[in-house]
């Protein structure tokens, strides 16, 4: 098939960016999207032509290294489907691309596709985990777990961190990601000593981050490529309000 | 050149305990002067990481993604075994040590083996503690699968994402440690050079791969976690970024690099399609539990599969290995596909391919189990062929996925060069010539959470801390060899890309050190790719320049040190004149075409050291005892 791309090109996080038009005259439907524009950046070397940086890694839906905009949806088409995941066959011959960065100030990009998520980091740093010291664990089965806190626990620690619900969010809010972790740990018993101070900690780093506020649109679930339910915002949100009367002086770190 | 392993005395159930008693400590108030570098944040990397920077070192790890959480380990579907015998199907440590030396086909240390086993029991609860969510029973308790190559069930899981699972556990332990200010991370940043200075290695050299900026840190002690190097092979199952650059400029530093040629192909990867294609998908071994493998009977048959009936089927696992079938260790299974496909029976494109159907197990547990067990990878498989598994048998062929050589280690996991310390799937050790489902994700965890922070403690302990600095001459001289290889590469200008390049050499690789091997294609291989290798030099073409963000740089400098590694994986399997696990020399096989090891001659670990540019590495051997489990012809009959 014959595609038309749009590439959003940025030499580094200083500069001025802006669209380049690609022609990409042979995609195969057997393509991943990131294989098309392998494809697309051998050309471009052969020509003596700095080629597009985009961030991938895996390649398999999983570690959320690759993620950008195309044609307006975070990842494109495809639901639950991460753009290395994304195969050729979901476009048609003819079909114009629109290819850009996650928007988001706290995102910023580092060039053309690729931008800097540090922030997520951080917002795990401030509470995103049960402090336990290596070698001091009872036996896994010493505290039994119902398979159905287990399994949503799961649902919500199935996030790849790729920030697509950011992108995706018209307030540039993280709530989704910050949500998915503070319900994966809150749903377990082992998460339930630090629970009321990991939400009020992640939260109110989500915050400082520059993440805007959310506003319920659930833009971000329908991007997400792990389908994470908006529930866990909900969820967040009690767990904040909770933490937030119950606990010592907001914004104090967890110290061991 | 004498190898010490330093495999401490006594019965084997008691080398750790006792070596660990007899371990140096570090005062608590003197840890924090110590620095130790962590280079690679994946579960090896990680983990030891955190648990270092919990006893008090001062840390500080690199990674080249933009997160730690973003490791390779995040793909590893399938699951981590441990002798729980939570199932008490007769599984205990011994069983699990059993199962991994003769999995390895008799040639990994059994000393490290065991070990290994008997550090799985506390991973599994550690991870359990830090909120790792396996599945479990409706009771509650953690539930298990059977994996290739046992027959005991003690493989633990959560869903089909396994190892994004326990890296994020590690991760956020690592963050942890990082918002205390305990760890230094420095993503988005690669090694390209080790520091050695007067025998010992003190430090690392690094581009920042944003800045491009190329900088030196240096330590009381550098720990390698980089992973494997499978993607010498261009297409395999690994992430696009896994190199060997560091393991390999610590070899050429003076580390002596261990089995190169021992690389496991896995038998269920989803086949090439075209020549665009950038790497191979892997579907979790777990699925040859509820799938059966088959191809028709006849050669040419190309009826589709549900127009051949059972009696033109042949489930050839089954046959020919009755008592463990579809769960034969991978090696065995990767080669049987090879060998009916040779014989024209593949299904599929280019008859490069084989069934794994789950008909029966559909028939048998209802759709709605198996989603439950593999829905992930059924969607999975979906999005990659445009086949739905539910209805139609998956395709499968063997592909690169993992490399059981690395780094010559001994039992404290320290290189030959003191100071330098290998873990995770970096180094050589544990997994012999073959590694066993779900066990690399144990040893990674063992090396980093229960290993290391004892061993390098004992290290530390002789050594006085910061008594060198950046302005050292040889971190300088480094530094400046790392800037001239960099300068030389942006010059080149040549016609062809880094990736013409990696896709040539990883052709030959597969093709003449893959599945099969045998002297005349290794001789030939040797020759190409030095050829090649000096093609690159001239013809590549490296486009931007050094200091902004330039990932054909980045390639560049990773695909250099494949042309290197290539040619030694190359030198290791035409020394080794025997079969071993998955090294399969075609000229040592039984009458049944199974692999033939030569113990008289064989029984030993290939380490090689770097010599020149202008000469090849030397052949070091340590050689290896077997006083628990006698070496056997495998058996999966
Ligand atoms: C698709 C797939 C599925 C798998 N499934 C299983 C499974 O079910 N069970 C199992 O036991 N094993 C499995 N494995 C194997 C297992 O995942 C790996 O062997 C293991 O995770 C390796 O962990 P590691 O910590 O050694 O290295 P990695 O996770 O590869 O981490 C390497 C680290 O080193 C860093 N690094 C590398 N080079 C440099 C450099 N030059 N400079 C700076 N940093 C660098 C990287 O950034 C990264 O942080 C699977 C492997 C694959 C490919
Ligand atoms: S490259 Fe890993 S999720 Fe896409």
């Amino acid at each position: 098939m014959r595609l038309t791309l749009h590439v959003w090109r940025q030499r580094n996080g200083r500069a001025e960016g802006q669209f380049v038009k690609y022609d990409m005259p042979n995609a195969s439907e057997d393509m991943s999207f990131l294989e098309m524009l392998d494809v697309l950046n051998e050309g471009l070397v052969a020509q003596g032509q700095d080629p597009v940086a985009f961030d991938h890694d895996c390649r398999e839906g999983i570690c959320g290294m690759c993620g950008f905009v195309i044609n307006g949806v975070p990842h494109g088409p495809e639901r639950g489907t991460t753009a290395c995941q994304l195969h050729m066959r979901k476009f048609k011959d003819g079909d114009e691309l629109w290819i850009e960065p996650w928007r988001a100030s706290a995102f910023p990009v580092l060039k053309d596709l690729s931008v800097n998520r540090s922030a997520f980091d951080r917002i795990i740093q401030a509470g995103g985990f049960i402090s336990v010291h290596t070698g001091s664990a009872p036996d896994g089965n010493a505290l039994p777990i119902a398979k159905e806190a287990s399994d949503r626990a799961m649902d919500a620690a199935q996030c790849i961190g790729c920030g697509a619900c950011v992108a995706a969010c018209p307030n540039a809010s993280a709530s989704l990601f910050t949500a998915a972790k503070i319900g994966h740990l809150g749903l377990l018993p082992q998460g339930q000593p630090e629970r009321d101070r990991r939400a009020v900690s992640m939260v109110e780093r989500m915050n400082a981050e520059g993440f805007g506020h959310c506003s319920n649109l659930g833009e971000c679930e329908a991007a997400c490529p792990k389908e994470i339910s908006i529930e866990f915002i909900a969820r967040m949100n009690r767990d904040y309000l909770g933490g937030a009367f119950s606990q010592r002086p907001a914004g104090a770190r967890i110290e061991d | 050149m004498q190898l010490d392993a330093r495999i401490p005395a006594g019965p084997i159930e008691k080398k750790w305990e006792s070596h660990r008693f007899g371990m140096k400590l570090v005062n608590p108030a003197n840890k924090r002067k110590y620095t130790v570098l962590v280079v690679g944040t994946g579960l090896a990397g990680a983990s030891a990481a955190a648990s270092l920077a919990e006893l008090g070192y001062n840390v500080k790890a690199f990674c080249f993604q933009d997160s730690p959480r973003r490791a390779h380990s995040i793909a590893a579907q399938g699951g981590i075994n441990a002798a729980k015998n939570y199932q008490n199907d007769g599984d205990s440590i011994y069983r699990l040590f059993y199962d991994t030396v003769k999995g390895g086909d008799y040639r990994a240390r059994e000393a490290n083996v065991y070990r290994l086993a008997e550090n799985s029991v506390n991973i599994i609860d550690q991870c359990v503690a830090q909120g790792v969510p396996f599945a479990r029973e409706y009771g509650g308790v953690l539930a298990n699968r059977s994996f290739g190559g046992a027959q005991v069930s003690r493989t633990f899981y959560a869903r089909g994402q396994t190892g994004q699972q326990l890296l994020i556990g590690a991760y956020q332990g690592l963050e942890r440690q990082i918002g205390l200010g305990k760890v230094e991370m420095h993503a988005r940043t690669e090694l390209l050079d080790v520091v050695v200075v007067d025998g010992v290695a003190r430090g690392i050299v690094t581009r920042n791969l944003v800045s491009g900026k190329i900088e030196s840190f240096v330590g009381d002690a550098v720990v390698l976690c980089t992973g494997g190097y499978g993607n010498v092979f261009f297409l395999s199952t690994n992430a696009k970024g896994c190199n060997t650059t560091a393991i390999w400029r610590a070899h050429k530093k003076g580390a002596l690099f261990a089995n190169p040629c021992y690389t496991q192909i896995h038998p269920t990867c989803i086949p090439v399609s075209g020549d665009y294609q950038s790497k191979l998908t892997l579907m979790s071994e777990s699925l040859r539990n509820d799938g059966r493998v088959w191809v028709p009977k006849a050669g040419g048959d190309k009826r589709s599969p549900d127009q051949i009936p059972e009696g033109d089927r042949d489930y050839y696992l089954e046959r020919r290995y009755p008592s463990f079938g579809n769960l034969v260790p991978r090696d065995v299974a990767s080669r049987a596909a090879k060998a009916v496909c040779d014989e024209g029976r593949g299904v599929g494109p280019g008859g490069l391919g084989v069934y794994l159907d789950f008909a029966d197990a559909i028939k048998r547990l209802g759709a709605n189990t198996v989603a439950e067990r593999y829905g992930n990878l059924f969607q999975m498989y979906e999005r990659i062929t445009g086949e739905n598994p539910y209805k139609v048998p998956m395709r499968i062929y063997p592909a690169v996925h993992y490399t059981m050589g690395g780094l010559w280690v001994d039992y404290n996991l320290m290189s030959n060069v003191p100071g330098l310390f290998v873990a995770g799937e970096a180094n050589f050790s544990d997994h012999g010539a073959n590694r066993l489902g779900a066990s690399a994700l144990m040893q990674g965890l063992s090396d980093g959470y229960f290993i290391l922070p004892y061993t390098l403690g004992n290290y530390l302990a002789g050594v006085k801390p910061g008594s060198i600095d950046t302005q050292h001459a040889a971190v300088k001289d480094a530094e400046a060899e790392v800037g001239e290889r960099t300068k030389k590469m942006l010059s080149l200008k040549g016609k062809r890309t880094v990736d013409s390049f990696h896709r040539e050499l990883g052709k030959i690789i597969w093709d003449e050190c893959g599945m099969a091997r045998n002297r005349k294609g290794l001789e030939g291989a040797i020759e190409r790719v030095r050829t090649l290798r000096d093609q690159f030099w001239t013809d590549a073409h490296v486009t931007g320049s050094g200091d902004e963000v330039n990932k054909e740089l980045e390639k560049a400098g990773r695909v250099a040190d494949f042309f290197e590694l290539g040619e030694l994986m190359c030198r290791d399997a035409l020394a080794r004149e025997e079969s071993a696990g998955g090294h399969f020399r075609e000229e040592y096989q039984t009458p049944e075409g199974e692999a033939q090891r030569d113990d008289e001659n064989f029984c030993y670990t290939s380490a090689w050291q770097w010599k020149s540019d202008a000469e090849p590495q030397g052949l070091v051997k340590e050689p290896l005892t077997f006083d628990y489990v006698k070496p056997t012809q495998r058996s999966y009959k």
